[in-house]
């Protein structure tokens, strides 16, 4: 790598990041934005305690990366590195889970429900499956008036027992329809290991029961994520779905408040060793891509880039109170009636 | 354009069709709606005319059927999800409630869902407990859904394409009771803008406030009334969200009489919420309690005769009409 590329790197997160290192410092920066978040909480900053981070799970950046400008994607409650993955804005993003006006939603979805249309992102979801069928209605758009475009859906292995994704798969394999499945599995529905909510524990052959192309990575090895990633999205850009498992390791608990009573030490332990970030950055220093120097720098990197999000958060102002009723429906239609006007209504007439 | 003489079934047809040819991102998504169809007749031909990209017939899968328009509404299609009885809503109530409904707002305004579910419901046909049932209240509750109930063939258009051009996910739930029935299309006159419920009768006595098929019942009790000397009001909401209630106050505080009528259950139904915000709005003006007359608190039997009587009729709405403009109880109330 040049020194010119380097600075490039440095300079700006762009949208495609090909390569391992720009893999490597789009993982750092996922981990680096979810310990913030998880500080935002204890400084009494974020908007609630649901907040569900992806730490541990950031070899989907393998997925991201393997994507086009112009696809879109649906993510999960544990979505945050997805978004980040796809070139969403961490200060927004911050913002967003602190429930602040500058967030991408303005306060009114938070951690749970970050979108961004513009850069494909059609929502993430707190019904666990819940925005799954969107991106078979995203690939329809895409067969009937798209320009080669696909969509991905995130979810977890909890995902993997409901209904509502084998009905989505059953369609995009009939329907031919340019759409991936992605299931991050981190091992745990909550507090249930997978081993615990399946019967049988193999995920890749309940999609490939339907007609699709299945596969399953390493979740700790995001270069293998990547690669099963490049054929899945060359296939489904040709109208063959398919379906990916990322098989990770879900850190810490399921949210900010969950110590994990449901498993051992030990067994974390053992867990956190299968660490994307340590295996990539290894894999870098020992075939020479990068020298320990220009990971510190991307580990420095991403650090300040966080911090700054953090208190860009903090500091960004709450949401006027009257910004409520706005957004229920499209500005151009009838608003709901706020109580206090239909009441003063009310009152009025009756002092008449 | 002259009106034609057609049935409420042939009516939403043209509706879809004739959406169809005017935007290109239309497409029918749902079960039978395409080679069948439809399970009442009422996309028959479509799928001819479209092709199957457009008129998708789709397994049996109602969560994944509305969540594939969601995402395609989302992506800048006009999906048309056809649920083929408004009693599957149970299973697709995430997708309406949670998905479509929601997330214009969650998402901070950036990302409309402009769908339309048609669906129907209503009794008449002994299609027992779980194809009867008239379950609008369930999306009246729920904010970010727009809801319609065409009664007449004119509107059965109308409401449809109206739906269509909305930026938001519209539920038409049309009556299954109703698709056979004739009337007048004029493709170019609706009843009322959207939003606005329409006078169908009007009188001097009392308000009856309805919508859906109750309106044919409650247009041939003031038929009866009439007979007696009692002239009444008949408003057909037509659009229960978006409604403009101001035509309702007028006529209320006018009358100072006025019944809600609903085929579905009463309790926690959308009568009762209209009547509700008429006492909060016409209190002053009313001489009678605000009535509603609506279906039993019952599952819906399959007897055609248990089934009949478990909903409004013209008789029973004449009966309490008479009560309120008169105070005479019926023979078997007294």
């Amino acid at each position: 790598m040049t020194q010119h590329a380097r600075d490039q790197e440095r300079a700006s997160p762009p949208l495609r990041n090909d390569g391992p290192l720009a893999r490597y410092r789009m993982m750092r920066r996922i981990r680096s934005f979810e310990e913030r978040v998880g500080e935002l909480f204890l400084r009494g900053e974020s908007a609630g305690s649901m907040l569900h981070l992806s730490i541990g799970e950031e070899a989907v950046v393998g997925l991201t990366d393997a994507m086009e400008e112009g696809d879109t994607f649906t993510t999960h409650h544990r979505g945050h590195g997805v978004f980040i993955g796809r070139g969403g804005d961490p200060a927004r993003m911050m913002a967003e889970i602190a429930g602040k006006a500058g967030g991408y939603c303005r306060g009114k979805g938070g951690s749970m429900h970050i979108a961004d249309r513009a850069l494909g992102h059609l929502g993430a979801n707190a019904i666990v499956g819940g925005g799954i069928p969107h991106v078979v209605g995203a690939g329809i758009t895409a067969r009937n008036i798209g320009a080669g475009r696909i969509s991905v859906a995130f979810f977890g292995d909890g995902a993997m027992s409901q209904g509502i994704l084998y009905e989505s798969m059953n369609m995009a394999a009939l329907w031919r329809l340019p759409v991936i499945f992605c299931c991050i599995n981190n091992q745990y529905g909550m507090g249930t290991r997978v081993d615990r909510s399946a019967g049988r524990v193999d995920f890749a052959a309940r999609a490939e029961a339907f007609g699709l192309h299945a596969a399953k990575a390493d979740g700790a090895d995001v270069e293998a994520v990547h690669a099963r990633s490049l054929q899945l999205v060359q296939a489904a850009r040709a109208g063959e779905p398919g379906f990916l498992e990322i098989d990770a390791y879900r850190f810490f608990g399921h949210a900010r408040m969950d110590k994990s009573p449901y498993r051992t030490a030990e067994e974390e332990a053992e867990g956190r060793k299968r660490d994307p970030l340590a295996v990539a950055r290894a894999r870098l220093a020992e075939t020479g891509v990068a020298s320990d120097d220009d990971l510190k720098a991307i580990d420095v990197g991403a650090a300040a880039e966080m911090d700054a999000a953090l208190a860009h958060a903090i500091a960004d102002s709450a949401p006027p109170l009257a910004s409520m009723f706005e957004d229920v429906f499209d500005a151009s239609t009838c608003a709901p009636e706020p109580q206090s006007v239909r009441l003063a209504r009310v009152l009025s007439e009756a002092r008449r | 354009m002259a009106a034609i003489e057609t049935t409420y079934r042939d009516a939403v047809r043209l509706a879809l069709r004739d959406a169809m040819r005017d935007d290109a991102t239309v497409f029918l998504i749902g079960e039978e709606v395409g080679l069948y169809g439809g399970a009442y007749g009422v996309t028959k031909g479509l799928i001819e005319e479209f092709g199957a990209e457009r008129v998708m017939d789709a397994p049996i899968s109602e969560p994944a059927i509305i969540g594939a328009a969601i995402g395609a509404a989302m992506t800048g299609l006009r999906p048309v999800a056809e649920l083929m009885y408004v009693d599957f809503a149970g299973m697709v109530m995430d997708q309406l409630a949670n998905q479509a409904a929601k997330s214009r707002y969650m998402f901070g305004g950036q990302i409309g869902v402009p769908m339309v579910l048609r669906t129907q419901g209503g009794t008449g046909r002994s299609a027992a407990a779980q194809h009867s049932q008239s379950l609008e209240a369930w999306m009246h509750h729920v904010p970010g859904l727009r809801l319609v109930m065409p009664a007449t063939v004119n509107d059965a258009y109308h409401l449809l394409r109206d739906a269509l051009r909305q930026p938001d996910p519209v539920v038409v739930i049309e009556h299954k009771g109703l698709y056979a029935a004739k009337g007048s299309l004029d493709v170019e006159a609706p009843d009322a803008p959207w939003g606005q419920p329409k006078l169908r009768r009007s009188g001097d006595d009392l308000t009856i406030i309805t919508y859906s098929r109750m309106v044919l019942e409650a247009l041939e009790a003031a038929d009866q009334l009439a007979a007696d000397g009692v002239s009444a009001d008949v408003i057909d909401l037509r659009c229960l969200n978006p409604l403009d209630d101001a035509l309702l106050v007028e006529r209320v505080s006018r009358t100072g009489r006025a019944m809600v009528v609903t085929e579905a259950a009463l309790t926690g139904s959308v009568a009762s919420d209209i009547a509700a915000r008429l006492q909060e709005t016409c209190f002053d003006w009313l001489e009678e309690p605000v009535l509603r007359l609506g279906g039993e608190d019952i599952p819906i039997p399959v007897s055609p005769a248990l089934e009949r009587g478990s909903i409004p009729s013209a008789a029973l709405i004449a009966d309490v009409a008479r009560w309120l403009v008169t105070r005479e109880a019926p023979a078997w109330a007294a």
